[in-house]
């Protein structure tokens, strides 16, 4: 883990307000799963913002965010060659050395982005992956998954795009030797369920408010069957039978 | 460079190689700051806030960011004084800063049975944390009302044999009257500000942010105030006292050893930057130098 600054590659607007933010890597660790707390600020907001890793590059980190406040705001600012403060890698991401046979991703809205890293590193030691990727009308992100998937099924609330409902009508938890799932907790809560009926192991990334980012602080605490543990640090991933939900 | 400057102050007969400690609550056993830089560079750390018991802390959102600051409502969740003797004090120790534990409690033989094992324990000093609400006085926190202070750290001072700091509340009625009793009972310093009580309220949801109602506020939005507590109180004992309240940088926490602290206490900051300990001391000297400044215990409450 370290705290150091870097440069902004490129900041695009993929949505109406979800955007890829690309910062220089500088060496940094960045494993699936990942998150690194964000600030393209000095002092006028106090924390830094957890944001997941969408894609690690050689050279380059990848960050899809959506704008929903006053620190995504201002990275939604962002231009090319500002700086940027980062500090992570943070927490425990997927478990992907300990995956095999053909797995599942499934995410929804802004829970999609930790899975496309996932999908590469699986895809890339031989894992048959397949997509699940839900939206509420907007799609974004799914092309992404193309090199790293042999089957991406989409849904939209609405059905403008894909299969109309939940995400979560489309698994088939029993097909697969594990799911991983990111995204609204009601639709990891499902898909927890799904598996756990089936015994198909599955591991859930949670999203929560956090101060210090590096477990430190506590801000984050959840209670889990393990006792108390903080999202930031014994987190974000934590398997689905060890969560009270 | 730093050799030039003596920063090293004394706080009850305990040495502090500089006058910079990380605030309780908000830097854990050390641990976590510790794998970004040498956190035995700070002057001292105050540990997790204690409980006689282990404590799960509270239900709800935690944490919101506020304009220059942050409200907080963790509730002391921690491991227990007893597992904090086992584990804890080792983990501090290869630091080699001073360490000292902070302790709260809710009730008088909580505080007593907490105080006097950690007494016995490897610690340097005990913080005493008179600021959560106490059930056996009628709901009223052990940190707003002198009497009740002056009662519980007297029966502190009875069993604990190390230096005692007593944090104060910035909510108490009168900080001064608080100070004054809290000296009068026995501590060998003060600390203050712990956070002001404060509120949020989600207008979407319609309801408080946090389950508990109020939750305490942190962070540069409080820094003034937290500054006039420190001069008046400073003016006031003739105990140590240890300045806390949204420092940020160097110059912040000068301001607080020109109106009086011996030394200063950082918290909110270190999440602003996880290296603010390190940027501040290094600032720290680096302005003493620049102003000729020998020894930072000249310009102790000079203001």
């Amino acid at each position: 883990m370290r705290y150091f600054e870097s440069l902004v590659v490129a900041n695009q607007q993929i949505t109406d307000d979800v955007f890829v933010l690309q910062v220089e890597r500088r060496d940094v660790e960045a494993g699936a799963g990942q998150f690194f707390m964000l600030k393209s600020w000095d002092k006028e907001l106090t924390l830094m913002r957890p944001i997941s890793i969408f894609k690690s590059e050689p050279d380059v980190l990848h960050f899809m965010y959506r704008l929903v406040g006053q620190g995504t705001g201002k990275m939604a600012q962002l231009k090319q060659g500002d700086p940027i403060r980062l500090l992570g890698p943070c927490g425990n991401g997927y478990p992907c050395e300990m995956l095999q046979g053909k797995v599942a991703v499934l995410g929804g809205g802004v829970g999609i982005p930790p899975l496309c890293e996932t999908a590469k590193v699986l895809s890339n030691k031989g894992v048959n992956v397949d997509a699940y990727l839900g939206f509420r009308d907007v799609l974004f992100a799914v092309k992404d998954f193309d090199p790293y998937c042999a089957n991406i099924f989409v849904s939209t609330e609405n059905g403008e795009e894909g299969y109309k409902g939940f995400i979560t009508d489309l698994l088939k938890p029993e097909n697969y030797d594990a799911v991983i799932t990111c995204g609204p907790e009601v639709m990891m809560r499902k898909v927890a369920a799904m598996c756990a009926a089936v015994n198909t192991t599955c591991y859930c990334s949670l999203e929560h408010r956090m101060a210090c980012g590096i477990g430190a602080c506590l801000g984050c605490s959840i209670r889990t069957k393990l006792g108390m543990k903080r999202v930031c640090k014994d987190g974000p991933v934590f398997l689905s039978t060890d969560l009270l939900w | 460079m730093k050799d030039t400057v003596k920063l090293s102050v004394e706080i009850a007969g305990v040495t502090f190689k500089n006058p910079i400690i990380a605030a309780s609550g908000t830097f854990g056993f050390g641990e976590e700051y510790h794998e970004l830089y040498d956190v035995g560079c700070l002057g001292g750390i105050s540990s997790k806030g204690l409980t006689l018991h282990p404590k799960d802390g509270n239900e709800g959102v935690r944490v919101w960011e506020t304009a220059s600051g942050m409200m907080n409502s963790v509730g002391l969740q921690n491991p227990g004084v007893e597992a904090f003797i086992a584990t804890g004090i080792a983990q501090m120790r290869r630091f080699g800063n001073v360490l000292i534990a902070n302790m709260g409690g809710h009730s008088m033989e909580d505080y007593i049975t907490g105080a006097s094992m950690l007494s016995e324990a490897d610690i340097d000093m005990l913080e005493l944390n008179i600021s959560c609400p106490n059930v056996k006085s009628g709901g009223m926190a052990f940190g707003i009302k002198a009497d009740v202070a002056r009662e519980v750290v007297t029966a502190v001072r009875k069993v604990c044999h190390k230096p005692l700091i007593v944090k104060l509340s910035p909510n108490a009625e009168n900080i001064v009257e608080m100070a004054l009793a809290c000296e009068a009972a026995g501590a060998d310093a003060l600390s203050l500000v712990n956070t002001f009580q404060a509120m949020a309220i989600d207008i979407h949801k319609r309801t408080p942010v946090f389950n508990n109602v109020y939750a305490g506020l942190s962070g540069a939005a409080i820094k003034p105030i937290a500054l006039r507590m420190v001069h008046s109180v400073c003016k006031q004992v003739n105990v140590p006292v240890i300045g806390i309240g949204g420092i940020c940088t160097a110059e912040d926490m000068l301001e607080f050893v020109m109106a009086g602290a011996t030394a200063v206490q950082i918290g909110t900051i270190n999440f602003n930057n996880p290296m603010a300990g390190l940027d501040i001391l290094n600032n720290l000297s680096q302005f003493c130098q620049a102003e000729g400044i020998a020894d930072i215990n000249e310009i102790r409450g000079i203001c």
